[in-house]
């Protein structure tokens, strides 16, 4: 007969305000096979521990069951435990009542009913659970970063520098992100370019470095250690190793009237392109949807003043396959579409613009060289209004929910600099609150306000209408508790962020989850705040949610770490819970290799023995250094000849009846 | 028929004489006309096989075990046969290279039942004459309207079209596609009561015969669920008259995206049980929830059910409508 033994925990009073813990114990005691039990306040701690290795030894235990904490807490400091004692780790059971009892329940007879049919549907279990054995499998040292923004710059510098090989996939034809285009940052005001150049050439000239720049991640199979990527290098219809990036060829160019993107459409760039001056690489692109020769045949401008050769016409897109160990996810952010803000006349006033592209319109690379005008007109702008929270934390569908956490610091180093630079001009900033965590973050915004004389007023624009060549902003001054009607210049709206619209694609190809928001989610909210709670995935910088420069640069290093802890390893241990067909009553249909994710099944011709003679069938193989133990492959099978080892029909089975008894 | 069986014949002789098969699948009569079942012949016992009004029984099952033998075999497949032959291909069942298709033309078969409702009894042959079929009765000689008295599969038929063969024997017949689905509609707008009560009668006659199960090419594991006592699905289904209905909601699920809707369930079925509407319940879901899917159509594309895009609808979005 099987010997069990029964934990029930009290944690604290997380468990025992609404379970009976005592109960649960003598509840245990009547089941069949239990041969020990008891409660106790802490069994993960060092005393818990010891009380579980010590009953394991003194009763000859064949399996235990913890009532405690979900699996996802302590089943590993369990099993640890188990194993010392010298118990298969496998033999150990976690049964929830924790998250799925104590804490949903709020009557303590309901939570000690729901607890003891819990540890009862564990004991069943466990009375099943066969000792397992995990393997090994091996970790490729190289890391695959998405994004090349300063996430993904800082990220794989920092596993680079740790001597790891990283791949940079970047959708657009140069690295730099967001950052590239913004002109200050605050709260010191260095430039951002001055800051962010450095850590691309660095990149550039990184021998551990490789950048796919005009790429972009299109599947993804594999695991933790072990994961291949196809990466689709789109046609640049340049050879990247013959481009100088003289830009000849842009000056030549006769198609110019492509809305530059890097410029947030504010001028226009010729077909054939180099994004910025400090572009990485500093590579020409042409835009096929604009260029005149790939749309009609005729032209062929820049492949004739290309003294280098390097126009190609023909080229196609590639398809490169790389395997890597680890992977970073820093697909960063956009800004939202506006088109749904009507009263505030973005679609409609060219006078209203977004913050990015005030960004631009400063910037002394930008389509002014850093003349601040307005863009209908222009004109120098003498009284200019910033809406903050266009978007955010708002309840409509057009909203979203969340803070975008960077706007009240911009915002106040847009005001700032205005007044510093042209101090004659008026700055209102209409606020729902200022919010300015952070290092001297609101030392920087009260500057704003005390020394530069920003007039922040607490309250909302309703409406921006256009009268007489000027901006008629209708707002309410909350704290004066007035209507005012302010004729602006300029009106600057701090656009929410969103995740970028190839998170979700990218989220999908990595089962890595997302929340409601397509923002990464983390493997834990406060303890593992880098990790997607898919193993070998790291998220860096926006992708997880909406940061600042520091925050984001701080993130990605602390993602590299964890790469660079996981590359580190020669070998990473299997899971245990594996697929495992029986052959006797495969079919050898493929429903499961066409299932798995993972490619972990194959198919062979195998000899069976049948009454008069031999037949071969093809059956099925798993690997099960591959195999993740996700459990679809068991689910597909007709037969009922694919199991999970840890998970056996039979085990789940023995649960439900153990439930609906 | 008579013209189109001779032909068969005479394929049949053919290609077991050059050598080209070394035997055959097809049917042949029991002790009365319309008892046709599936045999397989060589040239000693040719002279038995038939292809009249009442073979409609679909022989790609068969060839699980068959093309696993020595030599090659010639099976003779009606249209809608060749969907599940395809599907048995897609899922490595049978082996293409041992079997030669005799694709052969079918105009609807009939069933037996719905002639003896009729009054036709003492059936000694049929041929079809336009819409009409003509019966020879020990009685004499007696003329319905052939849509009243075909199989139910034949009713909702897929098309007279192959979509696999070797050779065609026959005239494929272009036929306006038929209403498949307007008897699950009606079930769907049922309310749940209705539905139930539905059910539970037709289920109620089941002996547990497993006839449905045998024929069916989709339900062809070497071994099934419910012979297997390690399952602990094989006792549960035979303990009481609600898990008895499980049997077939489990069957209906194991053969949910790959059933071709050929009908061979409800045709066996000795208790008359329109075990098709479960399948094609699940098919018309498919449809609407992933877009148009035949099983057995082809070789290669991939079932809705065991693949996934990123155009695949997501689990809340399939809140439907009352009744579904």
């Amino acid at each position: 007969m099987k010997k069990i033994g029964v934990f029930v925990c009290w944690c604290g009073s997380n468990i025992a305000a609404t379970v009976d813990v005592k109960a649960v114990v003598e509840a245990c005691k009547k089941e069949p096979n239990v041969v020990f039990a008891e409660d106790y306040q802490y069994i993960c701690s060092e005393i818990g521990q010891n009380k579980m290795a010590d009953a394991i030894r003194d009763y000859k235990l064949d399996g235990v069951v913890i009532c405690s904490c979900s699996p996802r807490m302590h089943e590993a400091t369990f099993r640890k435990t188990a194993e010392k004692a010298g118990l298969n780790p496998y033999m150990i059971e976690v049964a929830n009542i924790r998250e799925q009892c104590s804490w949903i329940h709020k009557d303590i007879e309901e939570g000690t009913e729901k607890a003891i049919v819990l540890a009862r549907t564990a004991i069943a279990k466990v009375l099943l659970n066969a000792p397992l054995q995990a393997g090994e499998s091996k970790v490729t040292k190289r890391a695959l970063v998405i994004g090349g923004g300063i996430a993904g710059i800082q990220s794989a510098l920092d596993i680079a520098d740790a001597g790891f090989e990283v791949d940079i996939v970047e959708k657009k034809p140069s690295i730099g992100g967001k950052m590239s285009q913004l002109d200050k940052t605050f709260p010191t005001l260095d430039c951002s370019a001055c800051i962010l150049t450095p850590k691309m050439v660095d990149v550039s000239a990184h021998e551990k470095i490789n950048i796919f720049a005009y790429s972009e991640v299109e599947a993804v199979s594999g695991f933790v250690g072990n994961f291949t990527a196809k990466i689709r290098q789109k046609a640049r219809y340049v050879d990247t190793a013959k481009c100088t990036g003289c830009r000849a060829c842009m000056e030549k160019c006769p198609s110019k009237k492509s809305l530059n993107e890097f410029n947030a459409g504010l001028d226009t760039r010729p077909a054939i392109y180099i994004p910025f001056a400090q572009a990485v690489p500093n590579k020409a692109t042409i835009d096929p949807n604009a260029c005149i020769k790939l749309k009609t045949g005729k032209c062929g401008i820049c492949s004739k003043v290309c003294t280098a050769g390097a126009i190609d016409y023909e080229q196609k897109d590639q398809i490169i396959e790389r395997e890597y160990g680890a992977i970073v996810v820093a697909t960063g952010y956009n800004i939202i579409n506006l088109d749904k803000f009507n009263e505030l006349g973005y679609s409609d006033c060219k006078d209203v613009i977004t913050s990015l592209e005030f960004e631009r319109l400063t910037n002394a690379a930008g389509p002014t060289k850093g003349h601040l005008i307005c863009p209908s007109d222009g004109r120098e702008p003498k009284k200019i209004v910033f809406v903050q929270c266009v978007g955010s934390r708002g309840l409509r569908p057009c909203d979203k929910q969340y803070c975008s956490k960077i706007c009240c610091m911009y915002t106040a180093k847009h005001a700032m600099l205005l007044r510093e630079k042209h101090p004659e001009t008026e700055v209102y900033v209409f606020y729902i609150d200022v919010r300015t965590p952070g290092k001297n973050y609101d030392e920087f915004y009260r500057r704003a306000v005390e020394q530069y004389g920003v007039h922040y007023i607490k309250g909302q624009v309703g409406k921006v209408i256009e009268k007489d060549g000027h901006l008629e902003v209708q707002a309410s001054d909350l704290l004066a508790d007035e209507q005012l009607h302010i004729d602006a210049d300029l009106v600057v709206l701090a656009a929410a962020i969103e995740a970028d619209d190839t998170a979700r694609k990218i989220g999908t190809m990595l089962t890595a989850s997302m929340d409601t928001n397509d923002f990464f989610t983390e493997a834990h909210a406060k303890l593992k705040p880098v990790e997607s709670p898919t193993a070998g995935i790291f998220l860096s910088g926006m992708c997880q949610g909406p940061k600042d420069i520091p925050d984001t640069v701080a993130q990605a290093g602390a993602a590299a770490v964890k790469v660079i802890g996981l590359l580190s390893k020669d070998t990473l241990k299997c899971n245990a819970c594996v697929a495992s067909p029986n052959e006797n009553m495969c079919n050898g249909c493929s429903l499961c290799a066409t299932v798995c994710p993972y490619g972990a099944i194959t198919y062979v011709d195998k000899e069976f023995r049948i009454p008069g003679g031999v037949q071969v069938r093809r059956v099925s193989q798993v690997n099960e250094a591959i195999c993740q133990g996700c459990g679809a492959c068991t689910v597909a099978c007709m037969s009922g000849a694919m199991d999970l080892k840890g998970f056996t029909n039979k085990e789940i089975m023995a649960e439900v009846e153990s439930i609906c008894k | 028929m008579q013209e189109i069986m001779k032909q068969a014949k005479l394929k049949a002789e053919e290609l077991l004489t050059k050598g080209v098969v070394n035997r055959v699948i097809g049917w042949t009569e029991g002790d009365f006309s319309y008892d046709c079942s599936p045999a397989t012949f060589t040239l000693d016992n040719l002279d038995k096989f038939v292809y009249t009004e009442f073979c409609g029984a679909n022989l790609s099952k068969y060839l699980i075990e068959e093309s696993k033998k020595e030599g090659k075999i010639l099976v003779f497949l009606k249209p809608c046969d060749t969907y599940s032959f395809n599907q048995l291909i897609q899922e490595h069942r049978i082996k293409r290279e041992n079997i030669y298709v005799v694709g052969i033309e079918c105009r609807g078969k009939v069933d037996i039942d719905k002639l003896r409702a009729f009054g036709i009894d003492g059936v000694l042959g049929c041929k079809t004459e336009g819409d009409k079929l003509i019966c020879d009765t020990i009685y004499g000689e007696k003329t319905v309207d052939k849509v009243d008295v075909m199989l139910e599969k034949c009713l909702s038929c897929k098309g007279k079209k192959h979509v696999v063969y070797d050779e065609l024997i026959g005239e494929e017949v272009v036929e306006e596609p038929k209403d498949r689905f307007g008897m699950v509609a009606q079930l769907e707008a049922m309310t749940e009561d209705e539905r139930y009560k539905f059910w539970q009668n037709e289920l109620s006659k089941c002996i547990r015969c497993n006839a449905c199960r045998n024929v069916c090419p989709a339900c062809s594991c070497v071994h099934c669920v419910f012979d297997n006592p390690d399952s602990n699905i094989a006792s549960k289904a035979n303990t009481d008259r609600f898990e008895e209905k499980l049997y077939h909601i489990i069957r209906a699920w194991h053969v949910a995206g790959r059933c071709t809707d050929c009908g061979e369930c409800s045709r066996v079925c000795p208790q008359g049980i329109p075990l098709h509407l479960i399948n094609r319940k699940f098919i018309k879901d498919m449809n609407e929830f992933y877009g148009e899917y035949q099983a057995g159509e082809d070789t290669e594309t991939k079932a809705p059910l065991n693949s996934y895009t990123f155009g695949d609808r997501e689990p809340h979005e399939f809140d439907t409508k009352e009744g579904k």
